[in-house]
């Protein structure tokens, strides 16, 4: 080490110390973490498959059982995602430590990679342990395997940078769980997470398609059995514009330190 | 590196063992800096033309300039509120300066902040820490997050020297107050900085963890880590600064060695112990200013250190010849509190006299 030395373009270590932080942190309460969407799934199950599902045989051809799983997948990925992103920035803010943040020689895309990133992981083992519940419940097949876990994966981060966001947005605990429980959680179950929008009357239809989350779900759907709402180029550019969308707001919230310095 | 030698020889590294010469620590930089920090050099910070104006219109730093030496310990002193703390985090980057240039070992603290930050440690003045996380994994954080690949012997010799080895896989939640603000030591130390900030880091510790701190201190200077502290405990910064600057609403007063300050500034008092009460200072004695004290059983003389001696010697005589006859006399240097006392009323009443003592302002904000 000499006065000379600089320091590297890219601050790697600092990534993966965070990463590795952030996700030793959700494993040492992994048994809670998972245990609760499991059991959520289940009850979904025998909610919307059992009482739904023995009025409702198929919807597009596929059984409602099956039909429901992606939007079930999607709904825990969003507030997965947003809850463990938003927790992950917001607890430092909270309790203080991120000054140690703001004086380490970290950019402000390393910080939203190593946040965002661990959030995404965690939500991306979600999806697949509620998947693999699913599938305990009603045989699934997955047409496109590699548009699944693109559209998982790309979801899983978008959600992630969105929570991200709120958790320097918000200014204590409710605040954070505001958008999931207000926004999030209400336009999933009118974006037809257990039901086609093919299946509301026109104007209905019309009104839902001003909901961004059924471009999303009807993607994700559409990786499973060929089949979609919209079609799936839509589902596609939705999805990257959301995350677009997120990454300028983080870029903004870094360059300007907004409820981060002073 | 050769910290992973040195870790099988912590022994001579701990704090409580560091009145021997602390060879070990930060080894590697040793080598690389004369062991008397001197002039000539660059200084390791140099702040220019700083202010900070907070959203709220308060002006919390006004116009510093400040250039800090490589190797020495510097004490930022002043009451509270007078801007340290604001300070410090705009150096390390936590809070934004509204004009101004920084250089941290020559790098712009904004448009090189990487370069600069990686030679920067920081014991904030709070206690902020991961509550849930162990004392090991917060540190390691720590370390990656300054940009360094992980190193568990450098690590191990931190916790060690901080008597944090034992409770390392603790949840931080668990330690005691003290022992937080050992993390926050072993965090900032963690990626091996050439500048480390110490806010207020004795404010409410244990004599104990005091001790420690002042020894780490002492030998990470020997290491040639540069140490800049605030306080506004006088005591303090006399113990341990080679340098000391005045803060006192926003403006940097004076910046001095130490030594220089108490010898410029220093008051001498000396106290006699009369064998007699007395009602007032005889008239005889008047040219010496002195001042009747406990009931008039005290006669006290206060004279500038630099003053020679032969007043001294006037006096007694003239005691004598008085027939003031006195049991017992001491004499005491003021201490820098005096001084700063007398700074600040000093800059009080410059302000109303209107720049009587403008000679020593100047040289004072030189
Ligand atoms: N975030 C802030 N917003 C507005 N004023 C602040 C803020 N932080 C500190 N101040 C004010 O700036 C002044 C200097 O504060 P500080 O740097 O903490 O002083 P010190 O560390 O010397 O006690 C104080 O008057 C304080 O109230
Ligand atoms: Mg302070």
């Amino acid at each position: 080490m000499s006065a000379s030395e600089r320091a590297p373009a890219f601050n790697g270590y600092a990534v993966w110390a965070i990463y590795k932080f952030e996700v030793a942190r959700a494993l040492r309460t992994v048994w809670q973490s998972l245990a609760t969407p499991v059991i959520t799934t289940s009850l979904y199950f025998v909610v919307f498959g059992a009482a739904i599902g023995s009025r409702i045989h198929t919807v597009d051809g596929v059984s409602y059982g099956a039909f429901i799983v992606p939007g079930l997948i999607m709904l825990s990925l969003f507030t997965e995602s947003i809850f463990n992103a938003s927790f992950g920035i917001h607890f430092p803010k909270f309790t203080g430590t991120i000054y140690e943040l703001l004086s380490a020689p970290v950019s402000a895309m390393e910080t939203v990679l190593a946040y965002v990133g661990a959030a995404a992981t965690k939500s991306v083992v979600l999806g697949t342990v509620i998947l693999a519940t699913a599938s305990l419940f009603v045989p699934l097949e997955i047409r496109h395997p590699f548009a699944m876990l693109a559209f998982l994966v790309m979801t899983a981060a978008t959600f992630s940078l969105f929570g991200f966001i709120i958790g320097i947005w918000a200014e204590n605990f409710e605040q954070i769980q505001i958008i999931p429980m207000l926004i999030v959680t209400p336009l999933t179950f009118l974006g037809g997470a257990f039901y086609s929008i093919t299946m509301l009357p026109p104007a209905w239809r019309t009104i839902t398609l001003f909901n961004p989350v059924v471009y999303l779900i009807s993607g994700f759907r559409w990786s499973f059995y060929g089949k979609a709402d919209v079609d799936v180029g839509i589902s596609l550019a939705a999805t990257l514009g959301f995350f677009g969308v997120c990454l300028l707001i983080v870029g903004w919230i870094f360059k300007t330190g907004y409820r981060l310095k002073t | 590196m050769s910290v992973l030698h040195e870790v099988t020889d912590t022994t001579g590294l701990r704090l409580d063992l560091s009145s021997r010469p602390p060879a070990g620590y930060l080894t590697a930089q040793t080598s690389i800096r004369a062991p008397i920090p001197h002039m000539a050099e660059q200084p390791i910070v140099s702040i220019s033309n700083l202010t900070k104006t907070y959203a709220s219109g308060h002006q919390a730093l006004k116009n510093i300039n400040l250039a800090i030496r490589k190797g020495e310990i510097f004490a930022l002193l002043g009451p509270n509120g007078a801007g340290k703390t604001t300070l410090i985090n705009i150096v390390c980057g936590i809070v934004t300066a509204t004009s101004g240039t920084i250089l941290a070992d020559g790098h712009d603290i904004s448009r090189q902040y990487r370069d600069a930050r990686m030679k920067i440690g920081l014991v904030p003045q709070e206690l902020h820490t991961d509550m849930f996380e162990t004392v090991g994994a917060t540190t390691n954080l720590s370390r990656g997050l300054f940009g360094r690949p992980p190193n568990a012997a450098y690590v191990e010799k931190i916790l060690r020297d901080l008597s944090l080895w034992d409770k390392r896989k603790d949840k931080i939640n668990t330690l005691s107050g003290g022992m937080k603000r050992r993390v926050m030591i072993a965090k900032a130390l963690s990626h091996e900085p050439r500048i480390l900030f110490l806010d207020e880091p004795t404010a409410g510790v244990d004599v104990e963890l005091r001790r420690d701190m002042w020894n780490l201190v002492r030998s990470l200077r020997a290491s040639g880590v540069t140490i800049i502290l605030t306080t506004h405990y006088i005591d303090e910064a006399e113990e341990m600064a080679d340098r000391i600057g005045v803060i006192n609403h926003g403006e940097l007063i004076l910046v001095e060695e130490k030594a220089a300050l108490m010898k410029k500034l220093g008051q001498k008092r000396m106290t006699l112990q009369l064998q007699q009460p007395l009602q007032a200072v005889p008239a005889g004695l008047v040219e010496w200013n002195l001042a009747l004290k406990a009931d008039g059983c005290e006669l006290e003389y206060t004279f500038d250190a630099n003053a020679e001696h032969g007043a001294i010697a006037a006096l007694l005589r003239r005691l004598d010849e008085t027939g003031v006859g006195y049991k017992d006399l001491n004499t005491s240097q003021s201490s820098l509190e005096d001084i700063f006392v007398g700074l600040v009323s000093e800059r009080s009443i410059d302000k109303q006299i209107g720049g009587r003592q403008a000679g020593n302002k100047q040289e004072a904000k030189a």
